[in-house]
């Protein structure tokens, strides 16, 4: 692979998902998506995208009937970049309790719940939980955001959220972004070292949300090339 | 939470128009234009609706939507003629992130349960054309109003939450076009029925109805087309070139003439004066009042 060339992002397609604003998201940074469920292309990628839009159980049974469940892990296991989107961040979790429980990736461990009853100052909140909120660093000596896609996003950015369930991982420390939704403070972003993931939708997010795809290019070229 | 501004953009084959009241559509300009201007100017989503839904439309729509999927970063909804799953998913492959159904979910409504399940819940608005009785009941319309279904609109509203709906666009058919504020009764009553979020949609005259239907209305979004809309067409260094071939600019231009009650606002303006009174929305620093 030479180092000019744009970066590879393989968006995998397992028939559930935003796949459409992800790829001109990535157009727009210069990055050449391909929507593929194909094992070799997605092998052949700098950088993964598992987006999502949908239910949990079906996402895992599509991913299992595709046969990308293991390779998936043994990519994410090699170290290449690994982007979680959404349900494609719940899905990384161990199990989820959304219809039923359901058994996760397990990439990261810990599991995904759903927002119970959430109260606002102006009374019960809807779930989903649709619209623009902040995400926030998480409390911690020095910057998490350092280093990571972050870097560029001020603190208490607003980014678009379409969702009833979210993540809880179980080691705090891969937390990389919290927001309130009522009264209840969830992980919207993460990230553990090759994976990142992020329950709003960076490809909605405006020109914060694009910059973010801009640093997740520079960090799969810098991978590449090391 | 913060709540969401939408501008409403109808779309007649390649071009926005807007009906004025009682004098029927006019052209606006080129939907494109006037959806960059409002991305770059804070509007939280976008809503297209094809004024005409006619199957020779569609070309022209998906190409639309392509083309604004590919430079402007927030969610797009797409409305109008949407009779099957293959229709949403035309619209959603050419780049729109949510469909809104009314007349097919009415005539067949588990249309709504199969397009959740295989787009996913939040993919799918219902809206709900709705037109107050006598008798203070709401009763739910297809067809922009023309077609009445019999069917009480707050009990429309909670089945279509239990088929799958992920969010409803509630519309006043009495109020639409009229810029004499939201219908605050039917937005709220909805609103407290389901426990999904509402858009409210139609009559809005100025930035004050908009705090009206959320703070009384309960609306969790709000949608919107006119008071935008002649903001942007007035100010004449938004209007070089393509517009010297829309004849109808002159007349909608000519003070007072099809402007009717509408007092025209920036989103700027219109989110400033929402936090003036304490509603949250998303403001960043530089958009240009």
């Amino acid at each position: 692979m030479s180092g000019g060339a744009s970066v590879r992002a393989a968006i995998v397609d397992y028939a559930l998902g935003n796949l459409y604003s992800v790829a001109h998201a990535c157009h727009q940074v210069g990055m050449a998506p391909e929507i593929t469920n194909d094992r070799a292309a997605i092998a052949a990628a700098d950088l993964i995208f598992l987006p999502g839009v949908g239910a949990f159980g079906d996402a895992m049974a599509n991913l299992r009937r595709l046969d990308l469940v293991n390779p998936l892990k043994d990519l994410a296991a090699a170290g290449r970049p690994l982007v979680g989107i959404c349900l494609g961040m719940q899905l990384m979790l161990g199990q989820s309790h959304e219809f039923g429980l359901h058994q996760g990736l397990e990439l990261v461990a810990g599991e995904v719940v759903r927002f119970q009853n959430p109260l606002g100052p102006r009374g019960p909140l809807k779930v989903p939980h649709v619209g623009w909120n902040r995400i926030h660093r998480p409390a911690e000596p020095g910057d998490p955001w350092a280093g990571t896609p972050l870097a560029v996003v001020a603190e208490g950015q607003y980014m678009y959220f379409v969702h009833s369930f979210y993540a809880k991982p179980r080691d705090p420390g891969v937390i990389l972004a919290k927001t309130r939704y009522g009264e209840v403070e969830f992980c919207s972003a993460l990230r553990q070292g090759n994976i990142f993931a992020f329950q709003f939708h960076p490809e909605r997010s405006a020109a914060a949300g694009i910059a973010i795809y801009a640093e997740l290019a520079a960090l799969a070229r810098r991978g590449r090339e090391s | 939470m913060s709540v969401r501004i939408i501008p409403r953009l109808d779309i007649k084959g390649p071009n926005l128009v807007k009906g004025v009241h009682l004098e029927g559509l006019r052209v606006l300009g080129k939907p494109e234009r006037f959806a960059r201007h409002y991305y770059e100017q804070g509007a939280d989503e976008l809503f297209y609706m094809d004024a005409v839904a006619s199957l020779y439309g569609r070309n022209s729509l998906l190409d639309i939507i392509e083309r604004t999927a590919r430079e402007i970063f927030i969610p797009l909804t797409v409305g109008g003629g949407l009779r099957t799953s293959e229709d949403i998913n035309q619209v959603l492959r050419a780049g729109a992130d949510k469909a809104a159904l009314n007349t097919a979910a009415i005539a067949r409504p588990e249309l709504i349960s199969e397009a959740a399940r295989r787009f996913g819940s939040s993919t799918i608005v219902v809206s709900i054309e709705a037109m107050k009785k006598p008798d203070g009941s709401y009763e739910a319309f297809t067809d922009f109003g023309r077609q009445s279904t019999g069917m009480d609109a707050i009990v429309w509203a909670k089945r279509a939450e239990e088929l799958g709906a992920g969010e409803l666009l509630v519309i006043s058919i009495d109020r639409e076009g009229t810029g004499e504020g939201y219908d605050l009764e039917l937005t709220r009553r909805i609103s407290r029925a389901v426990s999904i979020p509402v858009i409210a949609l139609g009559g809005a005259g100025n930035v004050d109805h908009v705090l009206q239907v959320i703070e009384e209305g309960a609306a969790d979004a709000v949608s919107l087309a006119s008071v935008l809309h002649y903001n942007f067409i007035k100010c004449a260094e938004c209007l070089e070139d393509d517009y010297s071939a829309e004849g109808n600019l002159t007349f909608l231009r000519r003070e007072g003439k099809g402007f009717g009650k509408i007092a025209d606002a920036t989103l700027p303006e219109l989110k400033r004066h929402l936090l003036a009174h304490g509603v949250d929305c998303r403001w960043e620093g530089g958009w240009a009042a």
